[in-house]
């Protein structure tokens, strides 16, 4: 407080809150939806600040920071950790705040006054939003606002985020408080007699004190609040950051005496904190909450609940409506998706028409344009996806869906909120992986974000289509039911998932490993989800993946179009496309001529590609490729489809000189493909080559947005490179594996 | 008036807590949500495959794995 007239920064305000308490409206309807969102430094939890217009006031604008929804401050979890480094300084990219409002949900009133308690003992001016309070009469409740901020001691403000009730007179009652300044009257500010903390047990108080100035003693001055929460919680989440390096062991020391010393005293750490929190809340909301017998009470929500977590029907309508979203996410997504792929080829043949060929035309056709369009071209299934999401969270559903999903899921050591985010990522991984944003313990996320990528994605698919239409034969078995193409293709689309279960459980075991994940879970009531709040989370997110994930895709885009262009000689290429060009434009072209330059121009192309970096790079690893079946030309293909999956069926075609985009079901290549020969003219393709290429694509990691999206959303290059490792290595023994088996099977 | 465990409830049954058994972060973590001494707790049904179980308790439901619920001593009421 002290230092802020000194400096011109805007006062900073913290938002905090129970989860389900209107939290992101209340945020909305403060800040009008000029939100700023990234992730804190260091750890994956999500980062929100927004800036306050204030008229006709000492500011101009207050900047207020959106923390985590959470139950308590005790610092187990990293979004826990977060809000206590916030409110206590710590944290290096937010300054302590000035203010905070601790919104809470007036209908729960009890359970939402245990964070309260918490935050007041960071003795930082604070301010209720008592939210949901239209919601009272439906529950049959009522509460006397004035007679609580009577004995809470702080400010009480009665709000509805959702219907913008409320919400002039939470900013007029913020300003008030911070107009206050330093050296005015606490307000908002409790003596420490009226803090919970005054109810714990003597010894702890006194152990508290000794710790303090031993920190002093130290060079580390402490809060009270972070000293007690070094005592209490078990986790190490928090104080990394808090504590200097060369003390950590002595103060480790300390800690555990001291710990000792209070269980010999009769403390049961953590459980008297709970205890004590619980009574402050009992005597304060005595004679301040009155309600009809609530147990016995059956809501609209319970009853439909009844419906949508009952035994079948609560299942079916769940498979009916993941497999509603799963469509929407393949199908209503791939008409933008289309939209923005000829737009990108339409805007390429725009600068082709205007530019002759050179590099320069190449790197803007081929780097850039192509490179823009493969950030766009996930926009849609992301902004799909997560529309379902929020409105699913917004309404109440999707902690049902978790819940139903729960023990499956946990079967496979994992959590039922990793379900959607699993199920997603066989449309594409990238918004799979940013829907495991949702689940909040971090071992789970871990496992599921980094299973995700080994989803049959629907880059998959084009690989699949080619080498299943070239080289599985078009019969059907078990008296013409089943055809031997759609088989495999399905084995195909089912492999991934089910390397993904051992993985999940190495993973768990030996990666991650740690307490069993725990499944304490809010239900909240059901509601009609808000449009606003709908609409900025989608809009975070597509704006989120735009600035941090499209910026990086695009860069290596452009490197992967550099190893494949340099460092060769385009002259004659250049020349002859040029040549191509002006006799396809001329009124009286002559198709020989045109067939024949098209041959030299992609029997250029492909002498170029074997040139390049990239080609020099295939033929070096010819010798690695070779025990999975694969050529030289195979490599380069693999190789060049690092970026993206698909690109390797454009490759090919180019490899094989056929020029122009390819695509899965160009007869022309798969009857190339059929043709190709190794020096001493046996086939290289057969149907064990086949296989062994897509056993390695449903394996491998060759997608350079997903790996990025890992890197964004774990916050370090350790896990896409991990994710790497791990997929190709288990790409290149499953090809290994298949192409010998059934080079054994079929040709014995 | 038996004394038993959240995990022995059936839907439509309640009881009274007890106590948390254990001192670890996990009864913590139950005690803040609410799960504490003296309240009323109603079973309101479980999932379809058995678990976990959603309970109502100080005027919210809550969902247990059956694991975490067998910590909760309670008195049937």
């Amino acid at each position: 407080m002290a230092n802020r007239a000194a400096s011109d920064r805007p006062p900073i305000v913290a938002l905090i809150g129970n989860p389900n308490t209107g939290k992101s409206s209340l945020f909305n309807a403060l800040c009008g939806g000029q939100a700023r969102v990234g992730n804190y430094p260091g750890v994956t939890v999500e980062h929100k600040t927004g800036r306050m217009l204030v008229a006709n006031s000492a500011f101009k604008s207050i900047e207020l920071v959106d923390l985590p929804g959470t139950y308590s401050l005790s610092a187990r979890s990293a979004d826990e950790a977060v809000s206590v480094e916030v409110l206590c300084g710590e944290m290096p990219s937010v300054a302590r705040p000035d203010a905070v409002i601790v919104i809470l949900d007036a209908t729960n009133l009890e359970r939402n006054l245990y964070l309260l308690s918490q935050v007041l003992e960071l003795q930082i001016p604070t301010l209720v939003a008592l939210n949901m309070w239209d919601r009272l009469e439906k529950e049959a409740m009522r509460l006397d606002a004035e007679k609580l901020s009577d004995s809470l001691g702080v400010r009480v403000v009665c709000t509805s985020a959702s219907k913008r009730i409320g919400i002039a007179e939470l900013q007029s009652a913020l300003l008030e408080l911070l107009d206050r300044g330093p050296g005015a009257d606490s307000q908002g500010i409790l003596e420490r007699s009226a803090l919970a903390s005054a109810t714990f047990p003597e010894a702890f108080l006194n152990s508290v004190d000794e710790l303090e100035a031993w920190f002093v003693s130290q060079g580390c001055p402490l809060q009270r609040f972070q000293i007690e929460r070094l005592l209490i919680d078990d986790s190490q989440a928090h104080s990394h950051r808090v504590i200097p390096k060369r003390i950590a062991s002595a103060v480790a020391d300390r800690i555990g005496q001291t710990r000792e010393h209070l269980a010999s005293n009769g403390v049961s750490i953590p459980l008297f904190e709970t205890r004590a929190r619980y009574g402050w809340i009992k005597q304060r909301v005595a004679g301040v909450v009155e309600r009809q017998a609530r147990e016995q009470r059956v809501s609209t929500s319970d009853r439909i609940d009844r419906w949508l977590t009952h035994r079948w029907f609560g299942l079916l309508f769940f498979i009916g409506l993941m497999f509603f979203i799963f469509q929407s996410i393949t199908g209503i997504a791939s008409w933008p998706m289309d939209g923005i792929g000829f737009a990108s080829q339409w805007l390429g043949q725009q600068v082709e028409s205007m530019m002759g060929p050179g590099p320069l035309r190449s790197l803007l056709v081929d780097g850039i344009i192509a490179g823009v369009g493969a950030v766009l071209v996930f926009l849609p299934q992301i902004a799909i996806l997560f529309f379902f999401i929020a409105v699913l969270e917004d309404c109440g559903y999707m902690s049902r869906a978790a819940f139903m999903m729960d023990k499956f899921m946990s079967a496979l050591g994992m959590s039922g909120k990793s379900f959607l985010p699993l199920m997603s990522s066989f449309a594409c991984a990238i918004p799979g992986i940013m829907a495991t944003r949702t689940i909040e313990n971090r071992r789970d996320r871990m496992v599921t974000l980094l299973i995700a990528p080994l989803m049959s994605c629907s880059a998959r698919w084009p690989v699949y289509v080619l080498m299943v239409s070239a080289f599985v034969p078009k019969q059907a078995v078990l008296g013409g039911w089943v055809s031997v193409q759609g088989a495999v293709l399905f084995a195909m689309m089912c492999l991934g998932a089910l390397v993904a279960i051992p993985v999940a459980w190495l993973l768990k075991r030996f990666v991650f490993p740690g307490e069993p994940s725990t499944f304490i879970m809010e239900l909240s009531s059901y509601k009609w989800p808000s449009f606003r709040v709908v609409a900025m989370r989608v809009w975070e997110r597509v704006l989120s993946f735009i600035a941090r994930a499209g910026t990086l895709i695009f860069v290596t885009s452009v490197l992967v179009w550099a190893a494949a262009y340099f460092p060769g000689d385009h002259s004659l290429l250049d020349q002859t496309t040029a040549k191509l060009e002006t006799e396809q434009a001329s009124p009286n072209a002559e198709p020989a001529k045109i067939q024949a330059w098209t041959s030299q121009v992609n029997q250029l192309k492909s002498d170029l590609i074997a040139k390049s970096f990239l080609g020099v790079a295939g033929q070096w690893i010819e010798p690695i490729v070779r025990p999975l079946g694969w050529d030289g030309k195979i490599g380069v293909a693999v190789l060049a489809s690092f970026p993206a999956r698909e690109v390797i069926v454009a490759t090919l075609g180019t490899i094989y000189s056929l020029g122009g985009a390819q695509d899965e079901t160009s007869d022309g290549l798969a009857e190339n493909l059929r043709s190709a020969t190794w020096p001493d003219g046996r086939p290289v393709y057969t149907l064990a080559t086949a296989c062994s290429i897509m056993v390695f694509f449903a394996l491998c990691a060759q997608c350079v947005s997903t790996l990025v999206t890992i890197r964004r959303e774990t916050n370090s290059w350790r896990w896409p490179i991990f994710s790497f490792v791990y997929m190709t290595t288990l790409a290149y023994l499953g090809a290994w594996i298949v192409y010998n088996l059934m080079s054994a099977w079929l040709d014995p | 008036m038996a004394v038993t465990t959240l995990n022995d409830l059936q839907a439509g049954q309640s009881g009274t807590i007890l106590d948390v058994e254990g001192n670890d972060s996990l009864a913590a973590r139950l005690l803040e949500m609410g799960l504490i001494p003296g309240e009323l707790v109603e079973m309101i049904g479980q999932a379809p495959m058995g678990d976990p179980v959603e309970f109502s308790v100080v005027g919210y439901r809550l969902s247990l794995r059956r694991i975490e619920a067998r910590r909760v001593r309670i008195e049937r009421t």
